[in-house]
């Protein structure tokens, strides 16, 4: 079969319906029909609703990208974008776009979804007023925010729903100064009751948003651009930007014009046909038994009827439930269904006013009808699945309100992933994708096991995130065992429940300086931590308050405690520093008297270019590290999460192939970083040719000299888990060499979780991360190194000669010697 | 002739918080003495009954030592391993007077010909 005897399918709107019941056909049949997608925007086809974060800074554009122009490749798909359709010729079935360009369609799906609704008052074309519906809103929106010009940058919002809260939400992220303007008495009356809409208004009042409720709107004024708003009580708010977003309608001009029976919306039937059998409609732009949908959840449904309808079994829609989850965030807003009350219905209350919850279910003969949730939405899911499956829940109505956990007999509460385990297999998953349960299931059995994988074959959890949690449920429910876990969301240890990166956080935000301070502050569940968080904490705090914070020795492992390897006879082994792996007589003299004087059982050349003195007792070390001391040794620090070695090659002062002075770059390499804490150990190394001697390859921060100048690679391990570097970037001097290392260095050490090596920190974050904040920020980057050359302004002392001056000699010396004597009474004490 | 029940090995204040000292036993079993967060003291034998690792280097959290060797538990109180881990080290019993460490001298000579 060619590709001319296919049908063709021509789709007007490249938005999220079109192309959801693009994909939703092409699962079924990939080669029932040749495709052209129409678009009006010049771009490919991406997430509208998640053009919040995206105002709020939360999101870039290529995040919010649902199908990039590869999806329409791959897929044959022609897409003629910026270029609206603009009539309809149902007799000769073609579409005609602005452009003059024509199509002839066998099949033709209109999904032009809906348009802002302008309140007609006056001033409403003048500059500065937008809409919130698509991305040049957003871009004109920023263009505001950004503006100096005006020295108050005040935005107002008019229209206190979804969608005006969320844009009042980002303009505030990103420095206006909002008033929201809503003509009712109560915030998103239509999904909030009274209770929730007050806290829901007290709530962003505390955020520095002035609400008005009860706002009628008698004009917007200005000189050609908006100046200000004018209510009809009189009142003024001066502002350089007005945000409509009001409501919105479907847009239905292209179907009224080619003469489609029309409602609010588009008349189409169970299998979302139009009036014309050859003309089909999704999204918010039809009317489906006397209802018109203007939230995501009911387009993917229509989108499933529809494809299978035209190539596959026909299912039939039957309508949608909504649920609504306001993104603004911090504030967690749940609302679903009916909660209007009336005859019959029940209310089941519950207000914790401390921890500023409000939740309400609304019963009716036995089921859920409706829910509000404020403060707590953890169970939004199950009410709604109780609500959509219409199940009885009589029995379990006493303990409704406490959630699923609760009412489901404390097996659901002992099991944290209960909760998800408990959905049924078509409970939606993720709202913002319409994924089920079952399908993100399917998923998982396929072969993708990871959070990245089913984000990737299902796309649940990958736009606002917020699922994440019942996705990682489900990994694990299903893998058992086998998984893990990965945003691990793990909490430092059993005696918190916050997660390493909460910690760090706090731990700057409230300036937590103390690690009893810390625990205080963040609900330890011990009274002084365990040997797990113990280490972790003194790290955290090191990291953040260089110079200020005192470290906690009895926090230290006993390696980094005793500044030197504990080994299996509880001896000690002592490495001191060799610059880059070069030394000289008197060094070696010194080494070989140690290990002489101390009677060394042995001494052994390490991988990292140095040697280690094995079999020194505790009592020894402080002498041993003095005459170390006095042969121009340090510690070495092969004890420690800190900087261990620079493995060098002889580069060019030597080699035949040398390019560069990889010694020399190493030697300054190691004196630059030398005695820097970090999340784990730390390994550079620098190869004079890409002969790669010095092994640059698997370390944490590699360099590869060539002709031209240096290769960077990061994220290195030769351990248990064997991965090669990332090519980080080139650069020409040794000054770069330095600079990068020492920002690189610093990303890890501030973002890393503590006992994190680079090799699974680069691959949670990305390269790519780490390139925009290293390669990419330059200012970024030579702040990250000051910070790090500032910290190391601190740390650059010798432990060892601290130690041998007599520092901290307890840890070193017995506290008593018992010498059992012949004369039983009198025991000989020693003190020490 | 009565021997004395009770050692003293020292002034409390010998031990660093949250840490441990060492003391020797000439013919027997080393003994480490504990400083916790209280202010308690505890004496243990200073050998892990996984591998006899010195119990004295490692970290000291409520009543509990994780051994510095393979991060076994042991309680100060009973010298039991806790968790998984299964085992005992031999405790000496403590008593503080006056400032000064008491250990039980039968226990702390146990083992010593």
């Amino acid at each position: 079969m060619t590709q001319i005897q296919k049908p063709h399918l021509v789709v007007v709107g490249n938005g999220m319906a079109g192309c959801r019941a693009v994909e939703e056909i092409l699962a079924r049949d990939p080669d029932r029909y040749r495709i052209t997608i129409f678009g009006a925007e010049p771009r490919v086809n991406y997430n509208r609703i998640m053009l919040s974060p995206l105002l709020a800074g939360d999101k870039s554009f290529d995040d919010i990208v649902i199908n990039d122009l590869a999806w329409y490749a791959d897929n044959a798909i022609d897409l003629v974008s910026g270029d609206p359709v603009v009539a309809i010729d149902r007799k000769i079935q073609t579409v005609t776009a602005r452009s003059g360009r024509t199509e002839s369609y066998d099949r033709l799906l209109l999904a032009t979804g809906s348009d802002p609704f302008i309140i007609p008052c006056p001033g409403h074309d003048l500059q500065g007023v937008v809409t919130f519906r698509d991305m040049d809103d957003v871009g004109a929106m920023l263009r505001a925010a950004a503006s100096e010009d005006d020295v108050p940058r005040s935005a107002v919002v008019i229209g206190g729903g979804l969608l005006g809260l969320e844009a009042a939400h980002g303009l505030s992220l990103r420095g206006m100064t909002v008033t929201v303007l809503h003509l009712m008495p109560t915030l998103m009356e239509r999904q909030l009751d009274e209770a929730a809409g007050w806290l829901l208004k007290n709530a962003l009042e505390a955020r520095g948003q002035t609400i008005l409720t009860g706002a009628d709107t008698a004009e917007i004024y200005g000189q050609g651009k908006v100046e200000g708003v004018r209510l009809k009580d009189g009142r003024d708010i001066p502002a350089l930007l007005v945000v409509m977003a009001v409501g919105i309608r479907p847009n239905v001009k292209l179907a009224r014009d080619a003469g489609l029976a029309i409602g609010r919306g588009i008349h189409v039937d169970d299998h979302m046909v139009t009036s014309d059998a050859n003309i089909l409609a999704v999204g918010e732009c039809v009317e489906h038994n006397g209802n018109v949908y203007g939230l995501v959840a009911p387009l993917w449904d229509m989108c499933r009827s529809l494809a299978d309808a035209l190539v596959a079994t026909p299912s039939g829609y039957t309508g949608s439930v909504t649920s609504t989850k306001l993104k603004v965030s911090g504030i967690d807003v749940f609302s679903a269904g009916d909660f209007s009350g009336g005859e019959g219905c029940e209310d089941i209350v519950m207000r914790d006013a401390s921890r500023g919850v409000y939740k309400r279910v609304v019963v009716k003969n036995d089921r859920v009808i409706g829910a509000v949730l404020y403060g707590d939405t953890q169970d939004g899911n199950w009410y709604f699945d109780l609500l959509k499956r219409q199940q009885d829940v009589a029995e379990i109505r006493d303990a409704l309100i406490f959630g699923q956990a609760f009412a489901s007999g404390g097996a659901a509460s002992a099991n944290p992933n209960g909760a998800v385990a408990a959905l049924a297999d078509d409970a939606e998953i993720c709202g913002c994708n319409g994924v089920s349960k079952g399908k993100v299931v399917a998923a998982i059995c396929g072969g993708a096991e990871t959070l990245d994988a089913v984000r990737a074959c299902t796309k649940a959890s990958a736009s606002c995130g917020s699922c994440t949690g019942l996705v990682e449920g489900l990994l694990a429910i299903t893998m058992g065992d086998d998984y893990a876990g990965e945003r691990a969301a793990p909490t430092v240890c059993k005696c918190t429940s916050f997660t390493h990166e909460d910690v760090r956080r706090l731990i700057l935000e409230r300036e937590l300086k103390a690690i009893p301070q810390v625990m205080q502050a963040l609900h330890w569940t011990t009274p002084d931590g365990c040997s797990s968080c113990r280490p972790a904490l003194n790290y955290y705090l090191l990291c953040a308050w260089p110079g200020e914070f005192v470290d906690d020795n009895q926090s230290r492992f006993v390696n980094e405690r005793m500044h030197a390897n504990i080994q299996k006879d509880g001896t000690y082994s002592v490495v001191p520093r060799m610059w880059g792996g070069v030394t000289n007589p008197k060094e070696l003299r010194a080494i070989a008297d140690v290990a002489e004087k101390y009677e060394a059982r042995m001494v052994k050349v390490t991988g990292g270019q140095r040697l280690d003195i094995f079999g020194i007792s505790k009592e020894d070390l402080p002498a041993v590290w003095a005459d170390l001391n006095a042969a121009g040794m340090v510690s070495g620090h092969a004890y420690a999460k800190a900087l261990r070695t620079v493995k060098t090659c002889v580069g060019s002062e030597w080699c035949r192939f040398g390019t560069q002075d990889s010694t020399g770059l190493g030697i300054k390499t190691e004196q630059m970083t030398w005695g820097s804490f970090m999340p784990h150990k730390f390994k550079i190394a620098v190869s004079g040719c890409p002969r790669n001697c010095a092994e640059a390859t698997i370390k944490d921060f590699g360099v590869i000299c060539v002709d031209s100048g240096y290769e960077l690679s990061i994220g290195g391990n030769g351990g248990i888990k064997l991965r090669g570097t990332d090519f980080l970037c080139k650069v020409t001097t040794e000054q770069e060499a330095l600079d990068y290392c020492a920002a690189f260095i610093q990303l890890y050490r501030e973002e890393a979780r503590y006992l994190d090596r680079t090799a699974p920190w680069v691959e949670r974050v990305g390269l790519e991360y780490i390139k925009q904040r290293i390669v990419d920020d330059a200012t970024g980057r030579e702040a990250l190194r000051a910070r790090f050359l500032y910290s190391q302004s601190f740390m650059q002392d010798d432990p060892w000669a601290k130690r041998a001056a007599g520092e901290e000699y307890k840890l070193h010396q017995h506290l008593a010697e018992i010498r059992p004597t012949p004369t039983p009474s009198r025991p000989v004490m020693e003190l020490a | 002739m009565m021997e004395p029940q009770w050692l003293d090995i020292g002034p409390v204040d010998q031990l660093p918080a949250l840490g441990a000292r060492t003391l020797p036993v000439r013919g027997g079993q080393e003994i480490a003495i504990f400083h916790t967060a209280n202010g308690e003291v505890y004496a243990l034998a200073n050998a892990c009954p996984h591998k006899a690792g010195p119990l004295s280097q490692g970290i000291v959290h409520d009543t509990t030592v994780t051994c510095p060797l393979h991060n076994w538990r042991i309680s100060l109180v009973t010298g039991q391993a806790l968790g998984e881990d299964k085992g005992c080290v031999p405790v000496i019993p403590v008593k503080i007077d006056g400032g000064r460490i008491l250990i039980g001298r039968a226990e702390a000579l146990a083992g010593v010909a």
